[in-house]
Order: C-alpha cells, then structure tokens, then sequence
C-alpha cells in the first residue's frame, strides 16, 4: 500500500531575537503553535499527536523538555516525541511528523521545533571539557572554517562570495517580519569590512544566536483536500547521516549530502532541479555554505556554485533559483529550530504565503538542513500541486 | 495503534548489557559489540538496514550532541537513513515502527544506551522538572516518588507490604537474570525491616542504577520470517503522556498508560507475562492496575527496572527481555511497558506475539 498523501496545512513562527524575554519557553513554543493552528483552522482537540525537536538540552538546562512541555503543547492524553539529530532536528523532526501521517498512524499532527539560546549558553555547552579528549574550544565557525577554505581553493572562487550570500540574506531578512536580524542600514562593505573571526567566516557572514519556535500542522489526503485554505504537498522526505571523518571523506560535499538529495528529489520525480525548483530554503549558518550546497545538492556543477551567486542567480529579485527568501540561518538562528523553518519556509512559498518575500508563481519548493561535523542531512521537497 | 490494515512488524534479534557501572569504556566502545551482536543473530550488516534509529541523553553523557560519537557504532559509511530521539530507546523502536509502517522499507536497526554512574541520577533528573518552579530547588528524584508512595499507600490502594512483595518477587525472577544487578533473594520481612530511603520508600523499593544499552533488529512481515525461527510480532503499540505538574494529576493512578493499554489492545486476549518498566514497586503497583493484569499474569519474570534500571534503554530492554522469552517459547503473548518522566508521566505501551 502507498504511503498516505501528506499535507501542510499550518504554519506558525514566532518573531525571532536574541533574547525573548518576555516569555517562558512554554509560551515561546505556544506563541508558534497557536499561530499554526490558527493558519490550519485547528484546535488543540484536532491534533492527534505531537513531535517535538530541539538541538541539545544544555541550550537550555532542561534536560528532555518535552516532559514539561506536555501541557504547553496540548498533549495531556497524546502522544509526543522528541527528536534530536543535531542541526539538522528541525528537518528531521519534520520528516518524522511526516511519517506519522504518511503511515496512517495518525490523520493530524502538530510538529514543532525550538530553541530558547538566551536561557544558557550555546558555545559553553558546545565545550563541555570530555575526558580524553582535546576540546578546541573554537565552536561550529572554528570547525567549518578550513572545510570553506577548502571549497575555495578547489573552485577558485573570488574571496567576496561569502560576503555576497551574506549580504544578500541580510536584504532578504528585511521581508520577513519574523527574522531576528533587521539591518536596514548595513551596506556590502560594512560586511566586507567588518571583523574576521573564523577566517575566511566574518562577523557579518555567520549566523545570530537566536530564541524562537516554527510550527507545522500535517494533514492526510482528504484532510488537505477539505482544507478551506492554502495547502503544501510533500513530495518527498530524506533523512542521511554519516561518519563525521573516515578515509576518503569529501567534507566540502559529503556523501550523505549528495545521497539524501538523489533521495528526495526522486521521490518527487524531479528531473532537472535548478528548472523544476522555484525556491529554496537551505541551511547556510555560514556565508560560504550556500555555494558549497549549491553544488552538493546538485543546482550546479562541482566547482560553479559561486558563479549563481555572483551573477545574482539566488536573489530574490530576478534570481532563477531564489534562496533563503527569508533571510535563512544568516538572519535568523534558533539552532534546533532553524531546520524546520527552512522546510516552513519552502511550504510558505508554494503556499503563496510568504508575504513580502513571496516568490512570484512559486509551485515547487525545496527545504534543507544539516548539523553535526555536515554529517547529518534532512531534505523535504513541497508543491502546491497533489 | 491496532488496525487490521498495519504491516506486520516484528522483533528478530536482541543483545543487551547492563552492569552497576561500566567505569572504563565510553559509550561507544560499550555499544560496537552489543550493535554487532544483535545484527549478527540474524546475519544483517548496517548497510541491510532500511533505517536505523537510537535513544540516549546528553545529560548523562554530560556532552552535546553525545550521539554524534555513538552513530560511528554502527558503522555509517556508506551513509544511512537514521534519526535518533532524546527519549528511551523504546521511542526509537516507535519511530521505527512507524517508518516501517510507511512501506518504504522492510527493516530497522534500534539501539538505545545510558550511563548514569558518572553523576548522581536523582540529582539529574531534577532538571527534567519544570525549569522555573520546581527545578531551582533541586527536588531529589526518590523524594518525589516517595510523595507519590506516601499517596499511593493512603489512597488505601497498596500497602507497603504488598511494595515489600513486589520487591521482593523481582529479586527472586533476577536471580537467573545475567544482566540483572540486584538479584540476591530477601524476604517481604526482611525487605520491610529495611530503613527507609524517601520514606516511604525502602531501598529495595527503588531501582538498581544500571550503565548499559541494548541493539535490536526489527523487519516486516516475510522478511522478519526469513531472518528468524520465532518472530515476535508488536501487535499493538500506543503512547501516552499526562501532564508534568505533579499538583493537576492524581498520581495513584497512571492515566496515560491507561488510554495507551486500550489503544494497543491489552485487553483483547490472554496475556502469559508482562516486562513493565516500573523503577520503583509502587510504579508496578499503578502499572498493574492500569492495565488491567490479573493475578495469572507473571510480572517482570526478567526482574525488571527494579533489578537493573539504565536510564534511557530500560524502557527499550523491556521489549527485548520479552521477545527473548518468547522466541525460546516461554510464552505466547506478553505486555511490553515504557516510562518517562516523574511518577510514570509517560508511558508506552505494546502487545508482542509469538508467531
């Protein structure tokens, strides 16, 4: 038997800053979960389970939250599970709701992934000294700063295409009310001039620490078909991961990239993905992981990703393949959340509901994310069409 | 979940290890040869497995993103499908169970693992509480159990000589139970001359902490009957979570299993024995009860959480105790329980078959 056909129904996202004070983390996830319902047309006595995600619990000094969660998210008598894989558990946690739906466990679910940064400190509990082990003490910048350098060198890219991407989400940010970063003054050369911290990464082309929350409801087939309002399909959804180093490993554009992307782009029977792609949302926490995607994910060839960049093929304006229309992890980064919001993000286009940042006729649309050394993928292509 | 149009799914190989502490070996160390045993039972590498998913928490592990180091375990080069959840390995079987239903693929790799004895546990588990009111103050993990026992034995529905046989019965089941810790026999007397722990709690009413973790290989349908002589089929599979705050919630009662047993079919025929993840005796004193097990129901014949309790595999070793016992035909039919949380907050629970 097929897998059930599974609709997006509902997103909800909470407005992203660096410290949102003014709630607990319960009324943080609310403040998202209300919104997806209310976009869905759902009450909390029409979903049947939750699955929750986040990245590590010492972001926060709770340890399995969703246990204090439980009534926060409607769930008294429901089923909840929680997911963490990394980066990428916004994107899988996603995939994972999907599953419930598409394997008629259950007809409607709410997914919801978060992360509340101000609530401790995300580079402290990155470098928990472990026994044994050298610790760099340089965080995720440090980490993927010679994978970059290495993706240069092999492409002859010209040293500003970071600075491009970054400047560019930065514009695309100001379209989307929910970004935590609202530069409107910020000019191409404050980003090139401003502080080199993981070389070749500067200030301005890595991601914010950010709180926030996305939310998805999941339908099945005759549930999107009834829906009175704006539906995204899935297409397909792929989950990979990998030895974070083994002999032979490609870093710049890891095998389990480039498996998970065969993956879902052929269960949604996509030929030509730069054509048949109208919008994408990927995970770039880091300037020059756009083009390095670009070409992982096979919208260009090795070596050339750059070049979409440079001749402004990703803009939201005028670019062919327009990417993170919402400003992306550079704008806006609630680590354990930032997954989910690309793949929210790509439903919001094909949905016709992305506001200021909408791309025009956008039908099909592609969500990413990755975490751990690049070694932990979640993909999801969305349509507007069954 | 019980429909007559879900694949059938069964469980067709186990490997386990708990002892009281595993001082000299990382979790990944502990885990490569349980990770291999249960795939060579059935004669599976990592790259026949359609998904693979685990259970584990950073907190014991006291490092982010601890699973990160475990996943080279299984040995994930070509990549794998997997995900991994921060909830005991029985979640993980969940997830398992569900991507299995979805049709995509025919088998699962599911290993799940904690190591508690580098921390005090019922100090840890303080920060799973409510993270503004209850968790600055540091409420002792056997302490909220023993408000919830002292409830319990004034709720008139167990006395603490029934705890005291409950416990002592597990340490007789555990005696034959190799990766049973707390399995010398006592008697109800002298179990009750013990001095209490979180009063009313004694020492044997609380759980053996365990290091350990256990792998597991699930497959659908003719599959699952090509890998084993006596697939264990999970016939039903439902979970259940109550509310966290200890005030809102009549914590003699576990109403979340409650829906859960319905749901996965507890009550549709006769149940041989009953594998239930109770840490503490007055949990199987709730369990019991809302499951509806009768007095023809052996409970935890491995000796359960009582005897060896790894945090974060218990719940999932429960299914593998109970797919052992029937795959060598001791018994036809058993309860498979799983909990989270404070006082049984969150529970799962399964109906497993023999074919």
């Amino acid at each position: 038997m097929a897998k059930e056909r599974t609709a997006v129904i509902g997103v909800g996202q909470t407005k992203y800053a660096s410290t949102r004070g003014d709630v607990s983390m319960a009324g943080l996830l609310r403040e998202a979960a209300y919104r997806a319902l209310e976009m869905a047309g759902k009450t909390w006595d029409e979903i049947d389970a939750v699955v929750m995600g986040k990245a590590p619990d010492f972001f926060e000094g709770v340890m399995m939250p969703e246990i204090y969660l439980a009534e926060a998210l409607g769930c008294v008598g429901k089923p909840i599970m929680r997911v963490h894989t990394a980066g990428s558990v916004g994107g899988s946690t996603a995939c994972v709701a999907a599953s419930m739906v598409q394997s008629r466990v259950h007809q409607t679910v709410l997914t919801i992934a978060w992360e509340k940064q101000s609530e401790s400190n995300a580079m402290w509990a990155l470098s928990l000294p472990q026994p044994f082990t050298t610790s760099v003490n340089a965080g995720a910048g440090g980490y993927f700063s010679p994978i970059m350098r290495r993706y240069m060198a092999m492409s002859d890219a010209p040293e500003l295409i970071g600075c491009m991407v970054a400047f560019k989400d930065r514009q695309h940010a100001l379209k989307n009310p929910y970004a935590h970063l609202h530069q409107p003054d910020l000019t191409f050369e404050q980003v090139v001039d401003s502080p080199m911290l993981w070389d070749p990464i500067r200030y301005s082309e890595t991601c914010p620490s950010s709180d926030g929350a996305c939310a998805m409801i999941f339908t099945n087939e005759d549930g999107g078909d009834a829906h009175d309002g704006p539906v995204a399909w899935i297409k397909g959804t792929a989950m990979r991961s990998e030895s974070n180093s083994y002999g032979g490993r490609n870093m710049v554009s890891p095998k389990a990239s480039e498996e998970c992307a065969d993956d879902v782009f052929a269960q949604a029977g996509i030929q030509d993905r730069r054509k048949e792609i109208d919008a994408v949302e990927m995970y770039v926490p880091f300037s020059w992981y756009e083009p390095m995607w670009l070409e992982s994910l096979g919208f260009a060839e090795k070596g050339q990703g750059w070049r979409m960049v440079e001749d402004g093929s990703t803009n939201h304006e005028g670019g062919d393949l327009p990417v993170n229309c919402s400003g992306g992890v550079l704008s806006t980064n609630a680590i354990g959340a930032s997954g989910m919001v690309r793949f929210a993000e790509a439903a919001l286009q094909v949905m016709g509901e992305a506001g200021d940042h909408q791309v025009d006729g956008a039908r099909t649309a592609f969500g990413h994310a990755y975490g751990g050394g690049a070694q932990y993928f979640a993909m999801w292509i969305v349509a507007a069409d069954k | 979940m019980r429909d007559g149009d879900m694949r059938e799914i069964a469980i067709v190989s186990f490997a386990q290890r708990q002892q009281a502490t595993i001082p000299t070996e990382s979790e990944v160390e502990f885990m490569v040869p349980l990770m291999a045993q249960a795939k060579d039972a059935v004669g599976l590498t990592q790259q026949d497995m359609g998904f693979t998913c685990s259970g584990s928490s950073d907190f014991l592990a006291g490092q982010a993103f601890s699973f990160v180091a475990t996943i080279d375990g299984t040995g994930p080069v070509p990549p794998i499908s997997e995900s991994h959840v921060e909830q005991d390995g029985a979640w993980a079987l969940y997830e398992a169970w569900v991507k299995l239903q979805c049709g995509d693929v025919d088998t699962a790799f599911i290993y799940s693992y904690g190591k508690s004895s580098p921390g005090s546990l019922r100090d840890v588990l303080a920060t799973q509480m409510d993270p503004y009111y209850v968790a600055p103050l540091w409420p002792d993990a056997f302490a909220i159990e023993g408000l919830a026992a002292r409830m319990l034995l004034e709720s008139g529905k167990v006395s603490e000589r029934q705890l005291a046989e409950i416990a002592s019965r597990s340490r007789e089941h555990a005696a034959s139970n190799p990766n049973a810790i707390r399995k010398t026999p006592k008697s109800v007397e002298e179990i009750l001359a013990e001095d209490y722990l979180a009063d009313p709690l004694r020492p044997s009413d609380i759980p053996a902490s365990a290091d350990g973790g256990c792998a597991m290989v699930l497959a659908a349908g003719d599959r699952a009957r090509e890998l084993c002589d006596r697939p264990v089929w999970i016939r039903g599979i439902d979970h259940r979570i109550d509310a966290h705050t200890l005030g809102v919630r009549d914590l003699t009662r576990a109403t979340s299993a409650e829906i859960a047993a319905q749901k996965a079919g507890v009550g549709n025929d006769k149940i041989d024995f009953a594998e239930l993840h109770a840490p503490f005796t007055t949990s199987e004193a709730v369990l019991t009860d809302a499951l509806g097990l009768g007095d023809d129901v052996t409970i935890n014949p491995s000796g359960g959480a009582l005897a060896a309790h790894t945090m974060m595999a218990a719940g999932h070793i429960r299914f593998g105790e109970a797919f052992e016992r029937i795959a060598r035909g001791d018994g036809d039919r058993a309860v498979v329980h799983a909990t989270a949380g404070p006082v049984l907050q969150q529970n799962m629970v399964a109906v497993l078959e023999g074919e």
